[in-house]
């Protein structure tokens, strides 16, 4: 029935623990760089001031939250689903502690001020081929795995999950070419416009592949799991992916509207953009309709009520996100607190919520626990979090219109009847409940780590024996 | 924008080699079953200290497939 080998859950339970670490890391930093815009004075030295701190806090909940949360779990799907342990354990080994020196190496760096000034590719260019290394390295582990797989079929998650992979690779390559000038200084190969259109080629991708399709593989794996139930169309699932994989490529000029960019890209961005509303809301839907016939489950189930609302707000941010893209919107919501709304309506409630989802639904697995420590806490875990996310988007939303209707404010006479302050002074409110909103946020994820520490104390590490497939039906 | 010389010719190399995966994927029968692979998962059963006993079922929610119509 089942063979000696074992699944290498060892790699899968230290980038699980991670993720909670660095989750509570990357999002104190954003608290702390939340509250440094309602009290100023709170910058006290500069490698604590709020441009230093901005990067780390981007940096820490995406790579380092984020990117162990996805090494975690599609180091787990890929290798229950090809029902196959891991290839090559050390190159597996080396991903994780690679991975964990680059976020390390950026929480140094980056409040030295030491950086690369290319958002979300703020490092500079020893850790870039580092985390090339690294890269390559998750590439050779991930695929390997499906080379080795012991079923025909890859599951349509493991289709997401190396789609991540490999574009997050080619985006790093080309954002990332620079020339170094001393260790700790490097110029862009490109230069002006052309490094702009580069810069959010890269940054939109990233949003697509790293924060989109690497996290839909873990919603197509672990929703039909933890809710018991096939996912709602495999068919829709597949052609989720090919369509997302075709059409995402061009959607970055729409950060570029309305700048030295020429007007046709723009237009191309924002047509890409739209069209991208279609594979995001069939996935959406796909994923929610998987508790068709079964919404009980929501009601006593804290990690399905998690995963589930991640992809309402998945909906949601892949709804505004075409929305913000078309240029009159844009023309309002550009450069203010709207932008920084959706981001985090993405990013706390998607991403974060289907990763702590998901972490949850690992955690007792991997130490050998029928489940978390306790229900009670991850029960208070998921309404605290929706409630700080909530309290975040909302104020931001009314801040980013209001700051856009008064920046575009004029007189009779044709000048400006608000001065770019007067907007600073008017947000201030707002970015108070922003800041109890990302307090809310953070303190479930210690009530996270706290339920962790719990789990772990009680079991002990656990390496599942690799089990044969179950006949085709 | 000369720039776009390199993004556009990236873009197609890379629409080029994603069509020859899906062109790969149709030919070797991954699209065969639109079905079976996703109830194959929950046939896996992962729940810690399950492995250990074969006459346990694996955890198939008893209702579903109740859904199909719905």
């Amino acid at each position: 029935m089942q063979s000696q080998a074992t699944y290498n859950y060892k790699v899968v339970r230290q980038f699980a623990v991670m993720t909670v670490i660095w989750g509570i890391v990357g999002m104190l930093v954003g608290v702390i760089i939340a509250a440094q815009l309602v009290w100023p004075e709170l910058n006290v030295v500069e490698f604590l001031s709020y441009g230093r701190l901005r990067p780390l806090h981007t940096n820490a909940v995406i790579f380092a939250f984020g990117g162990c949360a996805l090494f975690a779990t599609s180091y787990y799907a890929v290798q229950r689903t090809s029902h196959a342990p891991l290839f090559a354990p050390g190159l597996a080994a080396f991903t994780f502690w690679g991975w964990q020196l680059v976020i390390v190496l950026a929480a140094v760096s980056l409040p030295l001020g030491i950086t690369s000034g290319k958002e979300y590719a703020e490092l500079e260019w020893p850790v870039d081929i580092l985390i090339t290394l690294v890269w390559v390295s998750y590439a050779v582990v991930f695929f390997g795995t499906i080379v080795k797989r012991t079923v025909s079929h890859i599951y349509v998650a493991n289709w997401f999950f190396g789609g991540f992979i490999l574009t997050v690779a080619v985006l790093h390559l080309v954002n990332s070419a620079e020339i170094p000038v001393t260790l700790t200084k490097s110029y862009s190969a490109y230069a002006g416009v052309q490094d702009a259109m580069i810069q959010w080629w890269y940054g939109h991708n990233a949003v697509g592949f790293f924060l989109t399709a690497g996290f839909l593989g873990m919603m197509y794996y672990f929703v039909p799991k933890q809710a018991g139930r096939p996912v709602y169309s495999y068919r829709l699932s597949v052609v989720h992916f090919w369509a997302l994989i075709f059409t995402y490529m061009w959607a970055g000029p729409h950060h570029l509207h309305y700048t030295a960019l020429p007007d046709w890209t723009q237009s191309v961005g924002m047509i890409f953009s739209l069209i991208l509303l279609a594979p995001s809301w069939g996935g959406m839907i796909n994923g929610i309709m998987t508790l068709s016939g079964a919404w009980h489950k929501l009601r006593d189930d804290p990690i399905l009520k998690f995963m589930i609302t991640s992809l309402s707000f998945y909906g949601m941010s892949t709804f505004e996100g075409p929305m913000m893209s078309i240029k009159t919107v844009n023309a309002l919501s550009h450069y203010t607190d709207w932008t920084v709304g959706h981001v985090h309506s993405g990013a706390l409630g998607w991403v974060a919520m289907i990763s702590i989802g998901c972490i949850y639904y690992l955690l007792p697995r991997l130490f050998g626990k029928p489940e978390m420590a306790s229900k009670k806490l991850v029960e208070a875990h998921f309404w605290i979090a929706t409630i700080g996310i909530v309290l975040y988007i909302a104020s931001m939303w009314i801040a980013g219109v209001m700051q856009g209707l008064m920046w575009r404010a004029t007189n009779p006479d044709g000048t400006l009847t608000y001065s770019f302050v007067e907007s600073v002074k008017a947000t201030y409110p707002f970015w108070t409940i922003r800041l109890l909103g990302g307090v809310l946020f953070l303190t479930g994820m210690l009530i996270m780590a706290y339920n962790m520490f719990m789990t772990i104390a009680g079991g002990k590490a656990v390496n599942a024996p690799v089990l044969q497939p179950a006949a085709a039906h | 924008m000369e720039i776009l010389y390199l993004l556009v010719p990236l873009s197609v190399v890379l629409v080029f080699i994603i069509a020859v995966i899906f062109w790969w994927s149709l030919k070797s029968g991954q699209f065969e079953d639109m079905e079976g692979p996703g109830y194959r998962i929950l046939m896996d059963d992962d729940k810690s200290g399950a492995n250990g006993n074969p006459g346990k079922p694996p955890t198939v929610d008893p209702d579903q497939g109740k859904s199909a119509g719905k």
